[in-house]
């Protein structure tokens, strides 16, 4: 039987010791009527030879690709030394660290994670992580309205990736938080600054500002924190991690810093994987730290004096508070968590600029080529590592020409932001080669000669 | 405390090999740039490596310990799974590639869909939510859109039972609902009567995990579904305990309403230290069109996403693509080797394990919390007396037991049971490992009596002494500072 070591023996000495006849009347409680759970639907078991056949079939069906999407999840190298330390039992299988004393694994590496992730952001403390960056946004606009105690109205550019606006939207629709759109200006792909103007004329409790933006465009964001704090805001920076190794850290936004920094860490070290999991961060300055949802580890002594690791503040846990506490949020992105301390460890300060530099340069490069080929950038440099290609075409055939030379290359803009026209979203990280950076361009222009040749009868 | 990272950090240790050299941000305005380095470790990946494999050393975990966490169901983790969930071209697709690119991926996921269906008695399943406590936010925002849709939005009022795990009434809370709780009697079920008065014209749900947290089975819960379904109400399966029903009954055909289940506690996927978990939702008929997106679906044996688009009245995405694919990959391998036969197994082992290990620690003198019930797949042990008697309490013996080789059960939950130990052993444990926690168990008992300080001031065997958990929340340390030099 799979995964379970049972012997015909031991359940006879097992039942025995009970003193039941059979193992069907351990269920004596169950009413017999609540049971039937007839399971005919559910596929036959399969030893392991035949899953590795099936799942490596699916896998070769999906095939590898070279990708230029980004919109959120990037496709950066991960170190080889990651994941074989990530994977071992003693991190995949341990549990939340709640007997800290048998945990101390666990609860240093959050401990490193935290103070890595407060530094690369600029601010003071830091939670052992959220699920993702859109829910973790979430988080931080309801921790912001904690915060601010008078106004419920948060500012949300529409620079902002859109579902993540979505996913705010969901979480926290049932708590009365009004979410105000923020134009973006047509021209530079910035937040607009009259519609900003406009919108900040009543109390609003924070401004999020993304670093760089859904476009890939960088935002004033020493303007704009400046602009929010003498509203009486608080500022929700939203970022990008690995962007942070070279660009002004949310801490030393403006005079006074951003309050609260939120993203996804999924481009620290951890790969695509299809959609997750990643994890959301939230770091912020420490006079917010007992408004802070989720878990958080701190250092303290043991019996002998000894330093030591233990999660700390669980009083506005769900655990303790129940209905009054920070979130419902009762798990963290552990494994995930883990993946991106090592990989910052390994990285250090310098690696993780170059990562941000090459993946910038690669834009520029990219750019450079698709000049020579009459496609411009929609919106103005700088971009950190996106940008928006306007297109003659739709996006959707374009695309799909694309696939044809193996290249996945980008995302079609046009479901959410129609007044861009076509439009595509490409992304370049360090991964991509100088070749790549020719064979995208060549193949993009193949692409949108072909698309515009009058189609056959 | 091994040191920390940054203290085996030299300036100028840089891993070529990881990030070659690349160009200045030239057009970047130096306003916009960087000036100090973030605080980040400077060390060479043999160190990275040694640190972190050394510090990996200093956990417990299933694969090194027994680990009776009670809710917890801290199952073997199969190594198949991994592998698979991390096949490179799993590990390399991106979340919105083309559907034509990902016909193999969204197979599995459909797969598991229905699977889940199928084990839950439900009629639709959507894999969206990245964790239970996600799980439990989806199925309360559906319930509230669904009474919303029938213009019943009155109703403010979820009941949750006293012993309800903490993230029930924090979800409902989040929900904008305000909680009514309901008592539980001595016997371990929901006071049937009390209900009847709490359930009413305001009740828009009532969120009840079946078997309970006190680890029996809820025997009245048919006319739970009476009472609150007869108030209007809906009822909300949390399905943290789900291994111990699994392929034996159904929570659809218990009347619930709208469920959530824990991957990372029935469907084995690796706990990692406190997540990434799974807490797909599944509902009845008439909450499909309220499910989360994005959710898979098969048209003319092609697969392909649904998004809120064609799902207008979803309550919305939760996440910024669609969920922990990792984890559900990890999910569908388990339930594939698994498959038919072997769910219902999971249950009855699960259960035959609680209920040994059971008698053999009443047999070594434990008092239990329900001794006239069976266990489901955990139960509860009280050391109430214990702690009377020797003043050692039930969090001395916890960490005790760890002395032993033994990671604790879960301490101090549910709330209402004075002193108690939550058990939950899982059907991946063998009778001679059940044995041997028991000697354990014994052992300690017996130092209670004779040398109760050594178990008070225990663990003595772990990397660290019992921590002072009172100066970590009142001298706060959440982040290492680089020492300023004079």
């Amino acid at each position: 039987m799979p995964f379970i070591p049972h012997t015909a023996q031991d359940v006879r000495e097992m039942l025995a010791a009970i003193g039941a006849p059979d193992i069907e009347s351990l269920f004596d409680e169950i009413p017999r009527e609540l049971k039937d759970a007839s399971l005919t639907a559910v596929p036959s078991s399969m030893d392991e030879m035949a899953i590795m056949r099936l799942m490596a079939a699916r896998a070769q069906q999906d095939g590898h690709w070279r990708n230029f999407l980004g919109a959120g999840a990037y496709e950066h190298h991960v170190p080889a030394a990651v994941w074989q330390i990530v994977t071992r039992g003693e991190f995949y299988s341990a549990y939340t660290p709640y007997q800290a004393e048998a945990s101390q694994g666990t609860l240093q590496v959050l401990y490193e994670y935290q103070s890595m992730m407060a530094g690369l952001t600029g601010l003071d403390v830091s939670n052992a992580s959220l699920y993702d960056g859109a829910s973790g946004l979430a988080e931080a606009v309801l921790m912001a309205v904690r915060l601010h105690k008078s106004s419920r109205r948060i500012l949300m550019p529409r620079s902002i990736h859109p579902v993540y606006r979505e996913v705010v939207s969901t979480i926290v629709r049932n708590q009365d938080i009004d979410l105000v759109d923020v134009a973006y200006d047509a021209r530079s792909g910035l937040t607009d600054r009259a519609s900003l103007e406009q919108s900040g004329q009543s109390d609003f409790a924070a401004l999020v500002i993304p670093q760089p933006n859904y476009f890939g465009r960088l935002e004033p964001v020493h303007a704009l924190t400046d602009w929010a704090h003498a509203k009486g805001a608080l500022v929700v920076a939203l970022v990008n991690p690995i962007s942070l190794g070279l660009l002004v850290p949310p801490g030393q936004w403006g005079t006074g810093g951003a309050d609260i920094a939120a993203g996804d860490g999924q481009p620290l070290g951890i790969p695509l994987s299809g959609g997750g999991p990643y994890f959301g961060f939230l770091t912020c300055k420490a006079e917010h730290v007992r408004q802070m949802p989720g878990r958080v580890a701190g250092r303290t002594v043991d019996l002998d004096g000894r330093p030591g690791f233990t999660l700390t503040l669980q009083a506005r846990e769900q655990h303790i508070r129940r209905s009054k506490a920070t979130s419902n949020i009762c798990t963290n992105q552990g494994l995930a968590v883990t993946a991106a301390t090592i990989y910052m460890a390994l990285l250090g300060p310098e690696g993780l600029r170059r990562v941000a530099q090459a993946s910038h340069a690669n834009l520029v490069g990219l750019l450079e080529r698709l000049n020579r080929y009459g496609v411009r950038a929609r919106f103005p440099a700088p971009h950190f590592h996106e940008a928006v290609l306007p297109l003659e075409v739709p996006a959707a055939e374009v695309l799909q020409a694309m696939r044809a030379t193996g290249i996945v290359g980008g995302l079609d803009l046009s479901a959410d932001y129609p007044e861009l026209g076509h439009a595509m979203l490409v992304c370049t990280t360090e991964t991509k080669s100088s070749q790549d950076l020719d064979d995208y361009a060549k193949a993009l222009a193949s692409a949108l000669a072909q698309s515009k040749q009058p189609k056959r009868a | 405390m091994s040191k920390l990272i940054f203290e085996l950090s030299r300036s100028g240790r840089i891993n070529d090999q990881l990030a070659p050299a690349a160009p200045p941000a030239a057009d970047i305005d130096l306003a916009l740039l960087r000036k100090n380095r973030p605080l980040l470790p400077e060390a060479s990946e043999l160190d990275v490596v040694r640190h972190y494999t050394r510090l990996s050393q200093q956990n417990f975990s299933i694969d090194t310990q027994f680990y009776p966490l009670g809710s917890c169901t801290m199952k073997y983790n199969p190594r198949a799974a991994n592998a698979v969930a991390m096949l490179p071209q799993f590990l390399g697709r991106h979340p919105l590639a083309p559907e034509e690119t990902g016909q193999g991926f969204l197979a599995c996921l459909f797969d598991l869909q229905e699977i889940l269906k199928v084990v839950t008695g439900m009629a639709g399943v959507s894999l969206a939510p990245m964790a239970g406590a996600q799980g439990e936010l989806a199925g309360v925002a559906m319930i509230r859109a669904w009474h919303r849709s029938r213009g019943e939005d009155h109703r403010n009022e979820i009941i949750v039972p006293d012993a309800a795990h903490g993230t029930n009434p924090a979800t409902a809370t989040m929900c904008g609902y305000t909680v009514r709780e309901v008592p539980t009697d001595g016997n371990g079920n929901v006071d049937i009567d009390r209900l009847r008065q709490v359930a009413g014209p305001r009740t828009a749900g009532l969120m009840l995990t079946n078997p309970s947290t006190l680890g029996v089975f809820e025997e009245r819960i048919l006319d739970i579904r009476d009472i609150v379904h007869a108030a209007g109400g809906q009822l909300y399966y949390d399905g943290a305990n789900l291994n111990a029903i699994i392929g034996k009954v159904k929570p659809g055909a218990m009347g619930f309403d709208v469920i959530h289940m824990n991957l990372h506690k029935t469907f084995s996927t690796p706990h990692g230290g406190g997540g990434p978990g799974a807490g797909p939702v599944g509902v009845a008929p008439h909450l499909l069109p309220f499910l989360p997106v994005p959710m898979v679906m098969q048209e003319d044996e092609r697969y392909r996403w649904l998004h809120k688009i064609e799902r207008p009245q979803s309550i919305g995405p939760l996440s910024a693509y669609m969920g922990n694919a990792g984890v559900l990959l990890r999910a569908y391998v388990y339930a594939r080797m698994v498959g038919r036969e072997g769910m219902t197994r999971i249950a009855e082992f699960a259960t035959l394990n609680a209920n040994y290990l059971m008698t053999q620690l009443q047999r070594a003198g434990f008092d239990l919390a329900y001794p006239e019930r069976r266990a489901s797949h955990e139960f509860i042990v009280t050391l109430k007396r214990l702690k009377e008697s020797t003043g050692v309490s039930a969090m001395d013996f916890a960490k005790r037991l760890l002395d032993k080789g033994f990671h604790a059960p879960t301490t101090y939950f549910p709330l209402l049971v004075p002193e108690c130990l939550l058990i939950e052993p899982t059907e991946t444990e063998s009778k001679e490992t059940l044995d041997a926690f028991v000697d354990a168990m014994q052992e300690v008992l017996r130092e209670c009596r004779d040398q109760p300080e050594l178990v008070k001031s225990a663990p003595h065997t772990t990397p660290v002494r019992r921590l002072d958990d009172v100066r970590a929340a009142r001298a706060l340390d959440l982040a290492w500072k680089k020492p300023v030099t004079s």
